[in-house]
């Protein structure tokens, strides 16, 4: 009896000091369930879902506060990623997400820019080179398209220009039925999955 | 006899060779204008050097390789620049790339050469030559040759030289070999030094016997002892580097490993006929030899500046007025070119003029069956069924899963397809949708760390402002406290003194 008892305690303090031990030691910092949505997310920090970037966003989802079709950049095909993450059903957009725009770059019109650093200000990644009352120029390979330098712009020169496609973001098409056998009635290549 | 080893599958295609080899290797001559492409090779866009309205001289620099996987790019000829800008290129896709457009202007006047003793030349200058010259491996991949003459890890025991051909139509460097064999032969012998390789193996496949011969007096005639010319069995595709290695050597290259990590390399044999002109001849990779055939009226191999525009080039060979599309490379793997006004590049082996007579309209596409005779011919033994399952559901991460990236485009399993399933467009969709989502990732994830950094930036220029002001605060305290030290009553101050002096314990105890 004294034994089993003694047996038992000495065991339930083992135990007890190896997982308190790990709990400090394997401490996962953050949450990493917002980290896998923000993964998802497309970084544009343009804050169209109406928290102020990806981070808050995932955050939001990952507390249940906020519902997965809010991201329009991420596209429907980040919403079924979303989905699939978090076991959810696909929603589709609502109304009042703003409209689906293909991928673009700002530019600054040079000649037209007074320097006033505003835009600077706002661009979420830095992306904007320049310096009070000299002109400033976007780096292109970093802006995330997120619109977020338009408005501030007191003298509008900057645009939105979706990016081109070229030789090597160019992708190979889905195989499709070419033109010489468009009127058989044997066509299964368009039976999209 | 050297005991040679198999590949799995591969198909027997009719090969269509003896159409374009009736003729010696023909020059292409000067065209009215040069479109040169500064992206003709694996990596980076080559940095332009010239400027419009700039003469230049035959093998002058147009562009610098930019970054350690790039190679140059050079004038073809002598004339004068007339534009660099955007022009449709020999891409499946139709889209511009960046192009120096030059006028000749007859004379064909070259730039210095200098001839280089590669015996005494140390490797590093030798391989720094080749890049500036712009040598890039002239089987179809185009990748810097440089790079793969640079000492690995692995001591390279078995240099193959790529003579095999496979490819149906394509006689470029079959011609090459049967007429230039002895350039062949020493530039492969500089390569071989370059490696410091024990043996060089050649590989043309046994539908070739002139070339065989060819090459095998070459040999001889050199002495060169380390080096074996081997006649190896037709079948498509035995000119795949890892399938010739393996017929050769019985080295199997698995998923993910290089063939210079098992001691081998490989060199197409036009690509050691340049290194050759590069080192011995100073003259840079302007031209190469290109097979013209298919619905011509005199199918033949002409030597072609690079830059030739591909419609005066077919014209040599006699155009015909059924054409119906041109194909860059052969029919196996080669590409549709969006239109004849491209230029050839120094990827450009072949074009084929095509024909309703000549390759029919391909018969509709019918469900897959599941007779896996697709598995019995793919060379790099793959599951051909089910990476067009997923690619078809566009299921890439289970695409990439049977080892999407293995496979090396033969065409063997469309060939073989008794569905006419165009399975190697699957492929290709997949395998740039995944290399779409990579690129995606990437960005994404620099946008992540740039915005992470700019609310730290932000965080941090406050926490300092902060201080800044608590500092200044304090400072004015400071002072605001010592003036009014100032200002107290000096007969105050005095009798607290004399306090002090007076009752200094009794000061200590009342602290």
């Amino acid at each position: 009896m004294l034994t089993a008892l003694i047996v038992m305690s000495v065991l339930a303090v083992l135990l007890g000091s190896v997982l308190g031990f790990s709990s400090i030691k394997f401490r996962v910092e953050g949450n990493p369930l917002i980290d896998k949505i923000d993964a998802i997310l497309p970084q544009t920090q343009c804050g169209q879902c109406s928290y102020p970037g990806c981070k808050p966003y995932a955050t939001a989802i990952a507390a249940g506060e906020a519902n997965i079709n809010r991201c329009p950049p991420g596209g429907e095909e980040g919403i079924q990623k979303l989905a699939e993450l978090l076991n959810l059903d696909f929603v589709p957009f609502g109304d009042d997400t703003a409209a689906l725009k293909p991928k673009s770059v700002a530019i600054i019109d040079e000649n037209t820019c007074i320097g006033c650093t505003l835009c600077i200000q706002a661009c979420p990644v830095d992306a904007i080179s320049g310096a009070a009352k000299q002109m400033h120029t976007i780096i292109e390979a970093e802006c995330t398209g997120c619109e977020l330098c338009v408005p501030p712009c007191p003298v509008d020169c900057i645009m939105m220009v979706p990016i081109q496609e070229n030789i090597s973001t160019w992708k190979s098409p889905y195989p499709s039925v070419s033109k010489s056998m468009a009127n058989s009635t044997m066509i299964v290549t368009n039976v999209q999955i | 006899m050297r005991t040679l080893y198999h590949f799995n599958g591969g198909v027997h295609p009719p090969s269509h060779k003896a159409e374009s080899t009736s003729m010696p290797i023909a020059q292409a001559g000067l065209p009215s204008r040069l479109i040169v492409p500064l992206h003709q090779h694996a990596g980076n866009t080559a940095k332009p050097t010239v400027k419009v309205g700039d003469r230049v001289l035959k093998g002058q620099l147009f562009g610098m390789p930019e970054g350690s996987v790039s190679s140059a790019v050079h004038a073809p000829t002598s004339g004068t620049v007339s534009a660099i800008d955007m022009q449709i290129v020999a891409h499946p896709s139709g889209l511009p790339d960046l192009c120096v457009t030059l006028i000749p202007d007859g004379l064909d006047e070259w730039s210095p050469r200098n001839h280089t003793n590669y015996l005494t030349t140390p490797p590093e200058e030798l391989r720094m030559m080749l890049r500036l010259s712009g040598l890039v491996g002239l089987g179809g991949a185009v990748f810097p040759s440089d790079l793969k003459l640079r000492p690995g890890k692995h001591k390279i025991k078995t240099l193959v030289l790529n003579g095999a051909e496979c490819e149906p139509y394509i006689t470029c460097d079959d011609m090459l070999m049967r007429e230039r064999a002895d350039e062949i032969i020493l530039g492969t012998e500089m390569m071989r030094f370059m490696l410091d390789a024990d043996e060089v193996l050649i590989g043309i496949e046994d539908n070739k016997p002139e070339a065989i011969a060819a090459m095998q007096k070459a040999v001889v005639s050199h002495s060169f002892n380390a080096m074996e010319v081997i006649s190896v069995p037709t079948i498509y595709p035995g000119g795949g580097a890892k399938q010739l290695i393996r017929v050769l050597t019985g080295i199997e290259v698995a998923a993910g490993v290089r063939s210079v990590d098992l001691g081998v390399q490989c060199f197409n044999v036009a690509t050691a006929y340049s290194a050759h002109r590069a080192i011995e001849h100073g003259e840079p990779l302007i031209s190469r030899i290109v097979t013209v055939t298919g619905n011509v009226s005199h199918p033949q191999n002409f030597e072609v500046l690079i830059g030739t525009p591909v419609h005066e080039l077919i014209a040599l060979a006699g155009a015909k007025s059924d054409t119906n599309g041109h194909i860059m490379g052969g029919p196996m793997m080669g590409v549709a070119l969006p239109s004849d006004q491209v230029a050839v590049t120094k990827a450009t082996n072949c074009i084929i003029e095509s024909s309703l007579k000549l390759f029919p309209s391909p018969l509709p596409e019918l469900p897959c069956i599941r007779c896996t005779r697709c598995v019995e011919v793919c060379p790099a033994e793959l599951q051909p069924q089910d990476l067009y399952w997923f690619a078809k559901a566009k299921n890439f991460g289970k695409a990439q899963e049977f080892n999407l990236f293995d496979c090396i485009e033969c065409g063997a399993c469309s060939y073989i397809c008794p569905s006419n399933i165009p399975l190697v467009q699957y492929y290709r969709f997949a395998k740039s949708e995944i290399w779409a989502n990579e690129r995606g990732k990437e960005s994404s994830n620099l946008a992540r760390e740039r915005h992470e950094f700019h609310l730290a930036r932000i965080e941090r220029d406050k926490r300092e402002k902060a201080e800044k002001l608590a500092q200044k605060e304090k400072l004015a305290r400071a002072a605001k406290a010592a003036a009014g030290n100032a200002e107290t009553d000096p007969i105050e101050s005095l009798r607290a003194q004399v306090r002090e002096i007076a009752h200094p314990e009794a000061e200590h105890s009342k602290e």
